[in-house]
Order: C-alpha cells, then structure tokens, then sequence
C-alpha cells in the first residue's frame, strides 16, 4: 500500500499525535440514532399518544433532541484528549 | 393585490441588499484571493458557521417541498426528520478530518482534496463534475421558493409581470456574490435564519390555536389523507422506502458543494464539531415545518400545484404585515443557499476544471477573478433554466443531483481514512454508480425516487441513490483487489497522517511546498 494509509475505525494501536483523535471508542454511542431512527417498526404506530399528537411523530421529534445531546456530551467527553 | 404585505417584503428584501455589499468589508480580506472571495479566509467562529450552514442547508426549496410532500403523502415525507437527525453524528465524525486536511493544504474544494489524496487527476475532475452536476438544478430549483411567494402575493398575470421580480432578485444576489463572494450569505443568513425561526415559531403557536389544536390536527389529517392515498403513520410498505431515503439523503448530504463550502469556511475543527451538536436546531424547526402539511390538511387549504401549500396556509392564518414578513423570510431564505451553491460550483470549475485544462498558469489573482465571472454565468444559466423549461426539469434534475452526488461518497470519506482504494477502482465505482442510479431514476420517469429491487425473489423498494451507492462500492473494492494483483500503478499522495486530526489552525501549520 501507498503512504498514508489511514487507521481505520477500530484500529488505534498508532501512538501518534493524532490517534487519540482518528477514531475514539465514545464514537460508538453514536450509531444508537442510527438503529432508533432506521428501523421504522421501532415506531411506526400511532400509540402512545401525547395529547393527540401519535407516537410516530413524537418520538422523532424526541430524537431531534436526543441526537444533538448525545453529540453534545461526546464533544464535552472527548475534547480534554484532544488539545 | 396587498399592499401592507408587498410594503413588509420589500422593505425586507432591500435589508438584506444592503447587507450583502455591506458584507465586503467584514472580516475584511484580499478579495482577490480565491480563500478570501470563496471561503471567507476560513474564519468563521461557532455562531456564524451555525448560521451560514443551517441557512445553506435548509433551504427555501426545502421549506416550501417538505410541507407539500407531507401534505400530499403524510408519513413518508416525515422522512426529512430521520435524515436530518443521523446526517449530524456522521458531520461530527467525518467533516473536521475533511476541515484539517483542506485547512493544512490549503484545498478550497471537496476534489482539490481527491487530487491531493490519489494524484488522479480523473477522479478529481469526476469530484468537480458531479459536484457541478448536482448543484446546477439545486440553485434552479431555489427560485420556486421566490416563485410560490411572489404569485401568492399576487404578483401574476403576463410572462414580464411575474419573471421581472425574479430576473430583479436574481441580478442583486448576483452582484452581491461577486463583489462580496461567501461573506454576503453569511451576513444575510444571520438576519434570514432569525426571521425564518420567527416565523415557525409563530407559525406552530398561532396556527393550532386557530385550528383547535395539534390533537385535532392530527385527526383531520388522518380522516383527509385516505382519499389521497397517504398514510398518518407510516405502513409497512413504506418501511424500506422510508430508512432508505433517509439514510440516502443523510450519506449524500455532507457531500454537496456547497455544504463541504460551509465546513471548509469553518475557523477550527472544533467549530465544526460543536455544530454537529447545535445544527439540529435546524432539524427541529425542519419537523415542525413539516407539520404544516397537516395543518393545510386540517384547515381544508385547497391547492393547484403542492408547493403553494404553505405560502397559502400563511397567508390563511396570518395578518397581512406578517404575511410579508413570513413570505420574505422564504424568498430570502432562497438567495442564501443559492449564492453559497453557486460560489461552491464557481470554485470547483476554477480550481479543478479551468486550471488544470484550460490555464496552468493561474496565479491566486487569477483563479479570484475566473471564479466571480463563473459565479454569475452559473446564476444566469439557473435562471434562464427555471424560466425556459420551467420547475418541472429541475425538479428532476435535483432528484438526480442527490443520486449522483452520493456517488463521490467513496472517493471523499473512504479517502479521509484509508489509502486502500485504488483510484482507478475508485473511479469506476462512481462511474458504475452514475449510470446505475440514472438508469433507475429514467426508468421511475424521474417521478420516484425510490426503484424497487428484485433480488433473490424479493422485492426491495430502496432509494436509487443508495442502491446505486452499494453497488459503487462493491465496484470500487473488487477492482482494487483486481488492480493491486496486477500491479496497476498507483500515484503519490501528498497528505500524511497527521494532516487529518488537527483541531485548531495554529497546530495546523501549512504543509510545504
């Protein structure tokens, strides 16, 4: 292979400068909004209803939420390592 | 006609005029300088990137087709609201490598990058077509968010009455982008976004509790959406269709020019990373707007083309002072995106079409100048476009634009992480993609896009872009394998390992050379 050859996810053995940033094992959480939002059985029916407004709706609108919090706290948890 | 209404949205529409040849003295840089003129010298903190990304992003097109898609098929248009929640996990992992490795090699586009990474000037340039291919209808299709305003308001009857206000519009954007280049969208974003989100706000606290409430809404909407063939909660059937546009979409959208523009004119990698957390704020307005499909359903608002929706719902609910407030907003909201679109794709043919074919020699100076004229001719031909064939070809055009773009996915991301693809397999792939994905898309009549599959007796309805996408992959893989074996040459790459994970510009000196 040519020079450069990047770590893939996962693969961190490289105590290099930048490894603590290439892939941090926190990133993992973020493929929960994945599987919430990409698996449509998950909430595809009308209850629970919050005052009139189906579950389907509401539950996406709550992953809006959920999503930026969570991106949040994994920016809050991993820039100490970073700087 | 109403005159309080036109008085608001002029008045409105000459604000931010003025701010757009205001904003060349902002921050001010060598405007001669394509990093200046395209990029704003790369020096935008956290609160203006928010708002120069999500006023490029969100789109007045966006604004006025994701209501009316809600309003004609229910659920399955609800899928804006997946795609813009997982599109931010992705920008928070991938899009400040993409800012580092740009920032230390000065790269002002998304192929400037490619030609670094792999020495192929093929791939780069396939890069910048795509890119260009996929912005075009985009910037055309912004004009049927002034379009649906204007003809609300009225302003209809001979073919001069109704385009001479857009030709108007159109002109001023364009003279304002040249002289001022990304800094006047990042300036009217700022005044654009607030008005948008008062908008929305007032919008879904006003209109419920003119309508009787969400409960009520959602109870005409599911008793009116059955004559329409559409659906409140989504179907089984509409499962694959539903998770694969959103997942399409959210792969694709990081991948457009202009929004590659937004990150790389970003101050820090941390700048980027703290949006991929503060951006969805965007999304929830985005979910509520969608909403307002449903009030239209519940307020019985009758329409002869979808995209008059929402203008109409506003201008049912609204008093007529905010009506021009609201109406500006959307005809606003469309300059932005399409003065960042079209320096996007200014700056892709200049630096990765005219220098390398046309002109090596071009000094910066040079590239600045190539790239304003660009921007124009870009902006005349969107308009010329919409006004000679109409909305309809750019409509399909920018249903082909997510497809093909989504193909430069490969080369770009796999490219932030690993050398292992051979460029040639690379290009390939995309070009297997292209041809795959369009061929689904014509065999649709560009109506769909969403093309059933049928593999190993069963039928998979996925969106073409991310079938074709698969596919694109697959490609790229057994022919790097195929290559490799044969020992195909590869050329050199002038990135090295560290140049992707720097946060900041001060760790982040300029490469040599």
């Amino acid at each position: 292979m040519s020079t450069g050859s990047g770590s893939g996810p996962g693969k961190r053995s490289d105590r290099n400068a930048s490894s603590s940033r290439t892939f941090h094992p926190l990133y993992l959480v973020l493929l929960v909004p994945f599987i919430a939002l990409l698996w449509p059985p998950f909430y595809a029916m009308d209850q629970p209803e919050i005052s009139g407004i189906p579950f389907f709706y509401w539950y996406q609108f709550l992953w809006i939420v959920l999503g930026a919090v969570l991106i949040g706290i994994i920016y809050g948890a991993t820039r100490g390592a970073e700087s | 006609m109403n005159w309080t209404e036109l008085g608001v949205f002029i008045f409105f529409f000459l604000l931010v005029t003025v701010l757009g040849f205001v904003a060349v003295s902002w921050r001010r840089g060598d405007l001669t300088q394509l990093n200046e003129w395209g990029l704003a010298g790369r020096r935008f903190g956290t609160l203006v990137s928010w708002f120069l990304i999500g006023g490029d992003l969100y789109t007045a097109y966006t604004f006025i087709a994701v209501p009316a898609l809600v309003f004609g098929v229910g659920a399955l248009g609800f899928f804006a609201v997946p795609y813009t929640v997982i599109v931010y996990p992705l920008v928070f992992v991938l899009m400040p490598r993409l800012w580092a490795v740009c920032r230390r090699h000065h790269y002002i586009t998304p192929a400037d990058f490619i030609k670094g990474r792999y020495g192929s000037q093929g791939l780069a340039l396939a890069v910048a077509v795509t890119g260009i291919l996929a912005t075009m209808p985009y910037i055309a299709l912004q004009l049927v968010g002034i379009q649906v305003v204007l003809a609300t308001m009225g302003i209809t009857g001979s073919a001069a009455a109704t385009d001479l206000p857009l030709i108007l519009a159109f002109v001023i954007l364009a003279l304002y982008t040249y002289t001022s280049g990304l800094r006047a969208p990042a300036m009217i974003a700022i005044v654009k976004d607030t008005m948008i989100y008062i908008t929305v706000i007032a919008a879904v606290i006003v209109i419920p509790i003119k309508l009787g409430g969400y409960g009520h809404i959602f109870a005409a909407a599911a008793a009116a959406l059955p004559a329409k063939k559409g659906f409140l909660i989504l179907p089984p059937g509409g499962f694959m269709p539903y998770a694969s546009l959103a997942l399409g979409s959210a792969l694709a959208l990081f991948m457009y020019p202009h929004a590659i523009t937004g990150v790389l004119a970003s101050y820090s990698g941390k700048v980027v990373r703290r949006n991929a957390a503060l951006l969805p704020a965007y999304s929830l307005m985005l979910g509520l707007l969608a909403l307002l499909g449903y009030m239209a359903l519940a307020a019985g608002i009758t329409v002869s083309a979808p995209s008059l929706v929402v203008p109409h719902l506003l201008a049912a609910m609204f008093p007529s002072w905010f009506v021009g407030f609201a109406f500006a907003a959307i005809a606003i909201g469309a300059l932005v995106p399409a003065a960042i679109m079209s320096i996007a794709a200014s700056n892709l043919f200049t630096r990765n079409i005219w220098h390398v074919y046309f002109r090596k020699a071009t000094d910066p100076g040079e590239e600045a100048a190539v790239a304003k004229t660009v921007s124009l001719i870009v902006k005349v031909g969107a308009l010329v476009f919409v006004l000679a064939l109409g909305n309809t070809y750019a409509i399909y055009l920018q249903l082909l634009g997510g497809v093909w773009i989504l193909q430069t996915f490969p080369a770009i991301v796999f490219g932030l992480y690993t050398r292992w693809f051979h460029h040639v397999a690379l290009l390939l792939g995309w070009l297997v993609g292209m041809t795959w994905g369009t061929w689904m898309a014509a065999k649709n009549g560009f109506m769909s896009p969403v093309y059933p599959l049928h593999i190993a007796g069963a039928t998979l309805p996925l969106y073409a872009a991310l079938s074709a996408f698969a596919l694109n992959i697959i490609v790229a893989i057994v022919l790097t394998v195929v290559f490799d074996a044969m020992r195909i040459g590869r050329a050199a790459d002038e990135t090295v390992r560290d140049d992707y994970g720097a946060e900041d510009p001060a760790a982040s000196p300029v490469a040599a050379g």
